[in-house]
């Protein structure tokens, strides 16, 4: 292997473990300020160990979190220089943002919001919960604006010495890209937090155990879930891939297997990308989708793959074919299993519907599943770009990081979080024996 | 411009070592003071609500230095490639080790992770003692400004480097024997009886240990750099900074029978000797060991005008409110710690 895909593979293995973890931090918080309200607006002791119970856990993942977090900030400068020299000044001011105003307001409060219950009052943890969740929210803000800027570079201009200046900061917190990459992104957060939540009272209700917390988890975690799976794919997924269709059309192409510019181009819905025959093979299609999704006119143009210059495609169409339609197949699939549970909430049975429950139970891995394959969607289809149009990806590389001393910290770091990976199934494991009536 | 942001970065980088120094100290004294899994506790509890606020400093430093010095930030990272690796691992297995170890109540569980938090924490001290000394001396830049630096080569400190070498280490003994007094201290001033005492007298052993130390770093420092002669011949004023060092150092011995004024000399001391450096050197970030011409300054390192003007509206306000909650946070926290508290 070169260097390069060392570097490469470095940096996809340390953040795709790394994500696992925040997506559950701020869909959770989300969750976590909504038990506290019913602890306020209802004065039930219940709600608030509800929320205990959830803190304990919110603790472990938010610990996992911030430790896989400050490699990420340290990779830009240590795997990636030459980006980092050249766009430094841009991306280095959000990334900046981020420590500043959500890592302190965070970091404060989780300590306040964990350790302070009595000191504060009921009003005043309420108080701390919300600004923890303000602060992973704003967290995610400043990591997406400076992907978004990756994606869609904005506000910029060109230096004496080819380094990228920023001109605009208003440019840069406004571009158009940002704001449904943002949303699509926390609701999918939302989307593992409340099938998290909704799984561990399904359990609870399964084993015949601590059932009033279950009747509660079930009913938040479908509640927040079927809200937050019909947001993933309307308006916020359809808005990100309309973004995708406008600024990025090589990776629309190839994420939906259109090798040919067709007027009435169908959508893939099942089949294998053979890039080397340029086609699509065992395909099952809806005929004029795409034409239709992309430009609502069932037989608009949509280019594909060859009205682009193969050094503008992407360098792994399949990964990204496939990434793609894992995320649709399992954010479909998502709305289908919240809608049903939420009929049966609502109907008042759902509590007593064991197949259901298991259903809901079994879920709970997915949406990690479906969110980490929507950002190596997001990253592949950036590719061969760092910075869409401005720098390819062996451009961004340090140079002096030689081939065997990143396989060694490759290797490190993926010894380092298979243990990771392990103690934190063993903690949350016994989180959820020991139950909520412990805490 | 660039000087203004050359002393917010540094500002910040003092306050992250103040900060978590006293936590790192907690964790290297924690295997020599606390005897019983109950004063383990209580170290663990002095520390439990802000340790990972005050990691937060090390992410603002290193996000203020990313955006403002982008060149240093990414000449420095890939040349301390291993060592910075290796920083990162430290601190992973430092934040587990708080946060986990209270989670199972084994025989077997506690005393792993309390060895793993002292270690780390130990290591730790020493890297960044290591990583301060590599500054002070310089580094082969070469004429793109980088460059790539091996764990250690054959420990001198002229030519082909390493990133340990005699002065480099000796910065790294200081450095340690500074946060375990720093960290003694802390663990002093938030504990009682027996514990406290051991604190106090582990901090006392430190203080010895590092006035010899300081005195030896203080010359080789001037022998082996002369911009840091230069500067100050230049600008008398700047000894200030040293003269802040020298009062935290001998208010740390004058007072240390009271109970917080002691460990607000040890952090008078680390800002005094961090802001002597940095005075030092400027307007170096990163002195060249193989050409005094070489080498990057506040002036070729720093990002566009526009981007450190913009920086610097946002930049103030949002540390002041961060200032605030920390305000807040201690206060909440203060006074000794009492194991019948809630939390983990």
């Amino acid at each position: 292997m070169d260097a390069l895909t060392i570097h490469r593979l470095h940096f996809a293995f340390t953040v795709t473990f790394h994500y696992l973890f925040p997506q559950l931090t701020m869909g959770l918080a989300l969750l976590l300020v909504a038990l506290k309200t019913m602890a306020l607006r209802t004065g039930d002791e219940h709600y608030n160990r509800a929320a205990r119970f959830w803190a304990r856990i919110f603790a472990i993942n938010f610990a996992m979190g911030v430790v896989t977090g400050i490699p990420m900030e340290f990779q830009f400068g240590t795997n990636w220089a030459r980006f980092s020299k050249y766009a430094g000044g841009v991306i280095g001011q959000t990334l900046a943002m981020e420590g500043v105003f959500s890592f302190f307001l965070e970091s404060s409060f989780l300590g306040l919001f964990l350790f302070g219950e009595n000191k504060l009052g009921p009003k005043g943890h309420w108080l701390a919960g919300f600004l923890v969740f303000l602060g992973s929210w704003l967290s995610g803000f400043f990591i997406v604006a400076t992907d978004a800027w990756m994606q869609h570079p904005v506000g910029y201009a060109l230096g004496p010495h080819g380094e990228i200046l920023l001109s605009s900061f208003w440019a840069l917190l406004l571009n158009p890209w940002l704001p449904w990459q943002y949303l699509h992104n926390m609701i999918g957060a939302v989307v593992t937090g409340s099938f998290g939540m909704a799984a561990v009272g399904a359990f609870y209700l399964l084993v015949k155990r601590a059932e009033r917390y279950g009747q509660t988890f079930v009913r938040v975690g479908v509640i927040a879930g079927v809200a937050a799976t019909v947001l993933m794919l309307f308006p916020t997924g359809d808005q990100q891939g309309k973004n995708i269709a406008f600024h990025q059309p090589p990776t629309l192409a190839a994420m939906e297997g259109l090798f040919k510019t067709e007027a009435g181009a169908p959508l893939a819905l099942i089949g294998q990308p053979d890039v080397e025959k340029h086609r699509l093979d065992n395909p099952l299609v809806v005929p004029r989708a795409l034409s239709f999704l992309t430009y609502q006119r069932w037989k608009a143009q949509v280019r594909g793959l060859d009205a682009f210059p193969p050094d503008r495609w992407p360098d792994n169409i399949p990964l990204l074919y496939f990434s793609y339609h894992i995320m649709v197949g399992l954010g479909t699939i998502f709305i289908a299993v919240m809608a049903l549970a939420a009929v049966w909430l609502w109907r008042g049975r759902l509590f007593a519907q064991r197949k259901l429950l298991w259903l809901l139970m079994l879920c709970a891995p997915f949406p990690y599943i479906a969110n980490t394959a929507g950002w190596i969607t997001a990253e592949t289809g950036r590719q061969p770009w760092l910075i869409y149009g401005l720098m390819r990806t062996p451009e961004g590389v340090s140079p002096h990081v030689s081939a065997g001393n990143a396989l060694f910290t490759l290797i490190g770091f993926m010894g380092m979080y298979v243990v990771l990976a392990i103690l934190f199934l063993l903690l949350v494991y016994r989180e959820i024996e020991q139950g909520p009536e412990a805490v | 411009m660039q000087t203004i942001w050359f002393m917010l970065v540094a500002v910040t980088i003092a306050v992250y070592v103040v900060l978590d120094g006293f936590d790192l100290g907690a964790g290297i004294v924690q295997l020599l003071v606390a005897r019983t899994d109950g004063e383990r506790r209580q170290v663990l509890r002095s520390i439990g609500p802000v340790w990972d606020g005050n990691e937060v400093w090390l992410l603002a430093g290193g996000g203020t230095l990313y955006f403002a010095f982008p060149a240093l930030y990414a000449s420095s990272f890939s040349g301390f490639y291993l060592p910075l690796t290796m920083v990162l691992w430290l601190l992973i297995l430092r934040g587990i080790s708080i946060e986990f170890r209270n989670h199972i109540d084994s025989l077997v569980w506690k005393p792993f992770w309390d060895v793993v938090f002292g270690g780390a924490s130990a290591l730790l001290a020493i890297f960044f003692g290591a990583a301060l000394g590599n500054v002070v001396r310089g580094v082969p830049l070469d004429n793109a400004n980088e460059f790539f630096l091996p764990l250690w080569t054959n420990f001198g400190i002229g030519g082909a480097v390493g990133i340990l070498d005699w002065y480099t280490v000796l910065v790294a003994v200081a450095a340690f024997a500074t946060l375990t007094a720093h960290g003694a201290l802390w663990v002093a001033l938030k504990t009682e009886g027996e514990l406290e005492q051991r604190a106090r007298r582990v901090a006392q052993a430190g203080w010895w240990g590092l006035l010899p130390l300081t005195v030896a770093i203080t010359w080789c420092s001037f022998a082996i750099q002369p911009r840091l002669s230069a500067s100050f011949g230049a600008r008398p004023w700047g000894y200030v900074f040293p003269l802040l060092a020298v009062a935290g150092l001998v208010g740390m011995r004058a007072l240390h029978r009271r109970s917080i004024a002691p460990f607000l000399c040890s952090s008078l001391f680390i800002v005094g000797m961090l802001t002597s450096a940095a005075f030092g050197l400027y307007p170096y970030v990163l002195p060249s060991n193989l050409d005094p011409r070489l080498g990057l300054t506040v002036y070729n390192a720093a990002a566009a005008q526009y981007g450190l003007k913009v920086g610097l509206a946002w930049f103030i306000p949002g540390m002041l409110l961060a200032t605030g909650y920390f305000v807040y946070t201690y206060r909440s926290f203060a006074g000794k710690v009492a194991l019948e508290d809630e939390g983990h």
